[in-house]
């Protein structure tokens, strides 16, 4: 030890500094070996070579296509899109409360004290947060591959693939924000009485909407993008139609389409911003 | 019965004791004051008796049952009837006053009543009636984050009245008023043990407030009872020694708002007249 710490007496050091260090040395440490595994070599697009490849694969995409006939199937595929993403949240909802009620410390009331039924409730939320693990634990595009060939090819696989896995994404990220939230009010009326519905609505949701419908909204957002791999594999909608481009080397159609994701893209922000306006 | 403790200790989970061998026994309809220095334990023992906190020492008795030993759904019968008036208030920002006073009863209500209510008020009758007696009836439908501290502070209290509970707790429940308001709240909360029958249990961190309102007065320091005594024979050397540790000067509620009057030592002698003011 310097003379320079000793020098400082015990009160006037932040007894944190020591783990600071230690926790940014592990990280750099664990990070180094992360990215020779992962081959990160970002100078390699840079490369000569490199960068005409990217011109002419990029080039393909010009001029974007605009005939009416290709337009009218957009519209057909832009409008399941938005369904198999709208039935697929919705049907993910269906499962994503009910797990997250469960599964949060935020409304267990056997915690304070603790009290009678501890036990019983612990393990009712570990198997909440387990069930919720495995559900997003499998990619929905495995999902959709076995649905395709359970239901044929069609939205129907697509959507519930979705329900699924977001299922599982939504329930985990609820759990984790009711809990991050400011609980006490919540706490106080299940100290009150109350029960775990009425501290969810008159304790948590008040400070937890704005947070749990940006993150729905976003989930929606990243259902819509999902929604076009799951197409390649036949389960409908833009992916489909951006499946039967590609495959005939029509870029001026993927342009088309991948503009139509903007689009998408950007209505997803502005509901967002929308909601959480009505919500503040 | 109101509650009993006997020889009961609280360590909190970081091994610090806030409570120890504390003995009392608070009648039904009695009405007690708690005061201390800060870091006594008023808050500590408050939390207790409102079995949001469980004693790791000695028995605590609560209207009549062991918290502690009843079943889930017995306990929470019991925490029904167990209003707790909270020093911060622990009601969501965004939350209306009206929905804030109903929070009261969702340990009474059935589920679906509360969650209904949300969607339109059942009682506005009386959430109005509860926020008259604090002069706040025309902030029903103003939402919480629009009200000052020392208003939020009374919907607090009005939302507990407003539970109809038999044991009445506050942990400092007026430390956000001036003078006049603090003393009319704590009327209202005499009278309405008065009419009700609830014991009332109070801390307070003005002293003058304590012997105008209440019979019976608990001097708390370092987690143990000094003195439990009817207001009529506390002397001001027992309060003073309580506050030793303060200063020469007893807090009080009339000198915290004059300002200035601090560094006139008569203040002190004008307002702890205690033959003057001594219990009702
Ligand atoms: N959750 C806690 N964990 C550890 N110590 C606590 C906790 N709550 C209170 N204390 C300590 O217990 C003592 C009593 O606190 P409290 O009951 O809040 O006193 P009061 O309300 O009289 O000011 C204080 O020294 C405080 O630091
Ligand atoms: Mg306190």
């Amino acid at each position: 030890m310097s003379a320079s710490t000793q020098a400082l007496s015990p009160p006037h050091r932040d007894p944190d500094t020591r783990a600071r260090l230690g926790w940014t040395l592990v990280a750099l440490v664990l990070l180094w070996p992360l990215l020779v595994l992962a081959e990160f070599r970002p100078w390699a697009l840079f490369d000569a070579g490199n960068l005409r490849v990217m011109g002419s694969f990029l080039g393909g995409f010009l001029p974007p296509a605009t005939s009416t006939e290709f337009l009218g199937y957009l519209l057909d595929a832009t409008l399941e899109t938005m369904a198999i993403a709208t039935a697929g949240i919705a049907l993910a909802l269906l499962l994503a409360v009910p797990l997250s009620i469960l599964s949060t410390r935020a409304l267990a009331v056997s915690k304070i004290g603790p009290g009678p039924g501890r036990l019983g409730d612990r393990m009712a939320r570990a198997a909440g947060r387990a069930l919720l693990t495995f559900l997003r634990a499998i990619p929905e595009i495995v999902w959709a591959l076995m649905f395709v060939r359970v239901l044929g090819l069609g939205p129907a696989a697509g959507v519930l693939a979705l329900a699924i896995t977001y299922g599982g994404m939504l329930g985990k990220v609820y759990t984790e924000i009711l809990e991050s939230i400011d609980t006490r009010p919540a706490r106080a009326i299940l100290e009150a009485g109350g029960g775990r519905f009425a501290a969810l609505a008159y304790g948590l949701l008040p400070n937890a909407a704005q947070e749990l419908t940006s993150y729905t909204v976003y989930r929606w957002e990243c259902a819509v993008r999902a929604s076009v791999i799951m197409g390649f594999v036949g389960a409908g909608g833009l992916g489909q139609l951006m499946d039967q481009s590609m495959k005939m080397l029509n870029g001026g159609e993927a342009a088309t389409i991948l503009f139509v994701f903007l689009v998408l893209v950007l209505f997803a922000d502005s509901l967002s911003a929308t909601l959480r306006r009505a919500l503040a | 019965m109101g509650f009993e403790l006997e020889s009961a200790g609280l360590t909190h989970g970081n091994g610090f004791r806030a409570l120890q061998r504390v003995s009392l026994r608070v009648g039904r309809g009695e009405r007690v004051a708690v005061i201390g220095p800060s870091g006594a334990g008023k808050t500590s023992l408050i939390r207790l008796l409102g079995t949001a906190l469980r004693p790791t020492e000695g028995r605590l008795d609560v209207l009549g049952a062991n918290p502690w030993r009843l079943s889930a759904g017995a306990l929470r019968r019991l925490r029904a009837r167990i209003g707790t008036i909270h020093q911060s208030p622990p009601i969501p920002p965004r939350l209306r006053v009206v929905t804030a006073i109903h929070a009261g009863r969702l340990g009474r209500w059935p589920a679906w009543k509360g969650l209904l209510s949300l969607l339109y008020p059942v009682d506005v009758a009386g959430a109005h009636a509860a926020l008259a007696r604090f002069d706040l009836a025309d902030r029903l439908f103003e939402r919480c984050d629009r009200l000052s501290g020392g208003q939020l502070q009374r919907v607090g209290i009005a939302r507990v009245l407003y539970q109809q509970p038999d044991l009445i707790l506050a942990d400092e429940p007026v430390s956000a008023l001036d003078p006049a308001l603090a003393d009319a709240a704590l009327g209202e909360l005499v009278a309405e043990s008065a009419r009700s029958g609830a014991s009332l249990f109070a801390s307070l961190h003005a002293v003058d407030l304590a012997l105008k309102w209440f019979p019976r007065i608990i001097g708390l320091r370092g987690g143990e009872v000094v003195f439990d005594l009817p207001t009529a024979r506390l002397t001001d050397s027992m309060l003073h020694e309580l506050y030793a540790a303060e200063g020469a000067m007893l807090p009080v509620q009339a000198r915290d708002a004059a300002a200035g009057a601090t560094t006139d030592p008569e203040a002190d002698a004008k307002v702890i007249r205690l033959d003057t003011s001594r219990g009702r």
